[in-house]
């Protein structure tokens, strides 16, 4: 599904990503891990195709698209799909008009007819439930005055709302609690499928007693440098990356 | 009786007049420039009572001893009013009784405006007068209104058939000496609309009209009179479209509302006159005076979007003369291009317990510069007198400005006054949000704009908030920084 070859990009003049590969297949859950300013963000930004971030090497192959040609929002009608380490607030704009546009503007791109209301508020109905969001959040403006973890279940209802094929979770588990981390695992493992993958970032091997991972990367210095089963995290957990790192310096 | 030399002047004035109506008469139109001569065309024209002549004579003489004002926050050239015609009529003139008779090229322009009256007498509860140009073309759900003693027509109707309201009312809310504009205005003022409602009467259905600049050159002087009687209620619409033209045209309208005790007036515009190209050229000046009077436990608010207009010099004000009475403004002004707003209100407290909230939304793209400016004033008399502002400003370029000017007076130490305002920039991490999930950039920035401005568009009637909002999305095409 995605291919990515010695991926390089930079903000401004500084270089981040230093030659990065890795490749996910349909079916499969990634978890990309490593410390701070290792270049995990990064990563998730330049496939989801935020401007700041300029690749000045590489290619990356998705689903037989060169993935770096696609503007933002046609990856995002491709199948892509980011959930932010820090969602934004929209103030006036509500939640589920938020999404009705989304769903229907994607449908524009693939030249169907608006979804049908019924429809719609039948599928917002089954897919909130299983992040156990409440009518209340679906009616407000998008994240505005939610809690940390809120606004991680309320990605993770996009998530459910608009099906994609890949889904990149940035450090979705950053700042939950352990019930918030268990409903949005609960919604990630409930959504897998065989023909869509997952691409976990975190700092944490906590998120990974939730969500299973079939492979584990540890980023570092803007490449993987190793890539191993779900006992990597495991690993890294009980000994940290210095082992890693060390041994690559 | 011998004829004298007094007998002669006069001979030789009717004859100017006589030339006056004669020519041009094919186009109903009068020739270019004013004079004291082109209010006195224009009066006749309308076969208008002696008073109604006085009272445009008088503004005139007024008018002639004032300086175009230019405290405003916008720069433009000054219209040359030798160069304006001051009066013209679509033909054909002449009394309609269905929609067949009206000119099917008039029709296919409302409907073009998305206003066909065929679609519109269907609606119910909307009656619309439909003003072209200067003179009421057609107006429908008389009948209906009429059977609750509602008056609703043009202002040259309510001159002929209820002179004694106009003449009672005319002019006391925004007298000719105001202001420059309403001065001009109150000369050369050439239709409108007119409306009453009788005592403790609730409107049944929201009252449109729409204005609409249609031939090349000819100024618009509109004139509304809207009176609320005691105990009254009435929701009313205004919108106008303008179509493209290189030239500036130049509309001064005057509004007056009048809420006697106890009555609940809301008046709501969008204005979409044709702003000018991309580098200024053309436009429309938009200068108006609307002001309201409440009295006793009255009640006015206004509500208004505006996204077109060259240059747009507007303040909807309220006299809050009563006790207990309530003034409210809220308002969404979009500038692009290189658009210039300066836009606001007045809330004049003099009664007891009065209230007043302010509420505007500034949106600025392109080269544009958007002022809010409004005056809270707490007179002496009005104890315990309460007043909020919020005014917000969004900036969509690096280019354009917003401008903040409020005025607070204060002469009574019991009010309670309070003023909030915020200035952003639309963020670039709520753009890529909505990018991620499938929204492209015109449509996320509709989306951010339109949920800045919802707590304005909530304010407006059901059908022109949805037109309201489209008209934020076709205004904002293209601004993206």
């Amino acid at each position: 599904m995605l291919k990515v070859k010695n991926l390089h990009a930079s903000v401004g003049d500084k270089e981040i990503l230093k030659g990065l590969d890795i490749e996910v297949k349909a079916g499969e859950i990634h978890a990309v891990m490593g410390p701070n300013g290792s270049g995990k963000s990064t990563l998730s930004s330049v496939l989801a195709g935020r401007d700041e971030y300029e690749v000045t090497a590489g290619e990356v192959d998705y689903l037989g698209k060169e993935l770096l040609e696609l503007n933002p929002e046609e990856r995002s009608w491709e199948g892509i799909f980011l959930a932010f380490q820090y969602p934004v607030e929209i103030p006036g704009v509500s939640n589920i008009n938020f999404l009705k546009t989304a769903i229907n503007e994607r449908r524009k791109y693939f030249e169907q007819e608006p979804i049908a209301a019924k429809d719609f508020l039948k599928m917002v109905k089954e897919k909130s439930t299983l992040v156990e969001l409440s009518d209340k959040l679906k009616n407000r403006s998008v994240n505005v005055g939610f809690s940390g973890g809120e606004k991680k279940r309320n990605e993770i209802f996009q998530m459910a709302m608009l099906e994609p094929k890949l889904s990149i979770l940035d450090e979705t588990d950053s700042g939950l609690d352990i019930d918030a981390l268990r409903i949005v695992a609960h919604g990630v493992n409930t959504l897998k499928s065989k023909h869509n993958a997952t691409i976990l970032i975190t700092h944490y091997q906590r998120l990974l007693d939730y969500i299973i991972p079939d492979f584990v990367h540890v980023l570092y210095d803007g490449r993987i440098i190793k890539t191993g089963g779900k006992e990597l995290a495991l690993e890294l957990e009980e000994k940290g990356y210095d082992w890693l790192t060390k041994a690559k310096a | 009786m011998a004829y004298s030399e007094d007998d002669l002047k006069q001979d030789l004035v009717d004859q100017e007049y006589e030339f006056g109506f004669t020519t041009d008469v094919d186009s109903e139109k009068i020739p270019k420039g004013l004079t004291e001569e082109t209010v006195r065309i224009i009066s006749s024209k309308k076969e208008e009572p002696e008073w109604l002549l006085e009272y445009r004579l008088k503004a005139f003489r007024v008018f002639q001893g004032m300086t175009e004002p230019d405290w405003a926050h916008v720069t433009y050239e000054k219209p040359s009013l030798q160069d304006i015609v001051f009066y013209s009529a679509p033909k054909p003139k002449k009394e309609l009784a269905s929609l067949d008779e009206v000119d099917p090229e008039i029709l296919k322009t409302m409907e073009r405006l998305g206003i066909s009256l065929e679609e519109q007498k269907k609606l119910t509860g909307v009656a619309v007068d439909f003003v072209m140009d200067s003179v009421s073309v057609a107006t429908s759900f008389k009948e209906k209104l009429g059977e609750l003693g509602i008056i609703f027509c043009s202002f040259s109707e309510a001159v002929k058939d209820h002179p004694d309201l106009v003449k009672k009312y005319l002019g006391t809310v925004v007298p000719s000496s105001d202001n420059y504009y309403a001065a001009l205005n109150s000369a050369v003022f050439s239709d409108g609309s007119f409306c009453y409602i009788p005592k403790g009467t609730k409107c049944p259905m929201e009252l449109s009209t729409y204005f609409r600049i249609n031939e090349s050159g000819t100024g618009q002087f509109e004139r509304t009179l809207l009176i609320a009687d005691k105990g009254s209620y009435v929701s009313y619409l205004e919108g106008c479209t303008a179509p493209q033209r290189d030239e500036n045209q130049l509309h001064a309208a005057v509004v007056e509302l009048i809420a006697l005790d106890d009555a609940e007036i809301k008046y709501s515009t969008v204005q979409n006159w044709y702003p000018g190209d991309k580098d200024g050229v053309g436009g429309v000046f938009n200068f108006v005076t609307k002001r309201g009077v409440c009295e006793q436990n009255a009640k006015i608010s206004w509500t208004q979007v505006e996204t077109g207009s060259a240059i747009t010099w507007k303040y909807p004000s309220c006299i809050l003369k009563g006790n207990n009475s309530v003034g409210e403004f809220y308002s969404v002004a979009v500038t692009n291009n290189h658009q210039m707003a300066d836009t606001g209100t007045k809330m004049l407290h003099v009664g007891k317990n009065t209230k007043s909230t302010i509420i505007s939304k500034g949106i600025s793209a392109g080269n544009s510069h958007n002022s809010y400016r409004g005056l809270v004033k707490i007179g002496k008399g009005a104890d315990n007198s309460r007043n909020f502002s919020q005014c917000d400003s969004l900036l969509m370029t690096d280019t354009c400005g917003a401008h903040t000017y409020p005025y607070i007076e204060c002469e009574n130490s019991t009010a309670q006054l309070e003023h909030e305002a915020t200035t952003s920039k639309i963020g670039e991490d709520q753009k890529f949000y909505c990018l991620q999930r499938g929204i492209g950039e015109e449509k996320a920035i509709s989306l951010i704009v339109n949920g800045y401005a919802k707590e304005v568009l909530n304010k407006l009637p059901m059908e022109f908030a949805v037109e309201a909002q489209k008209l934020l999305e076709i205004s904002l095409e293209g601004s993206v920084g």
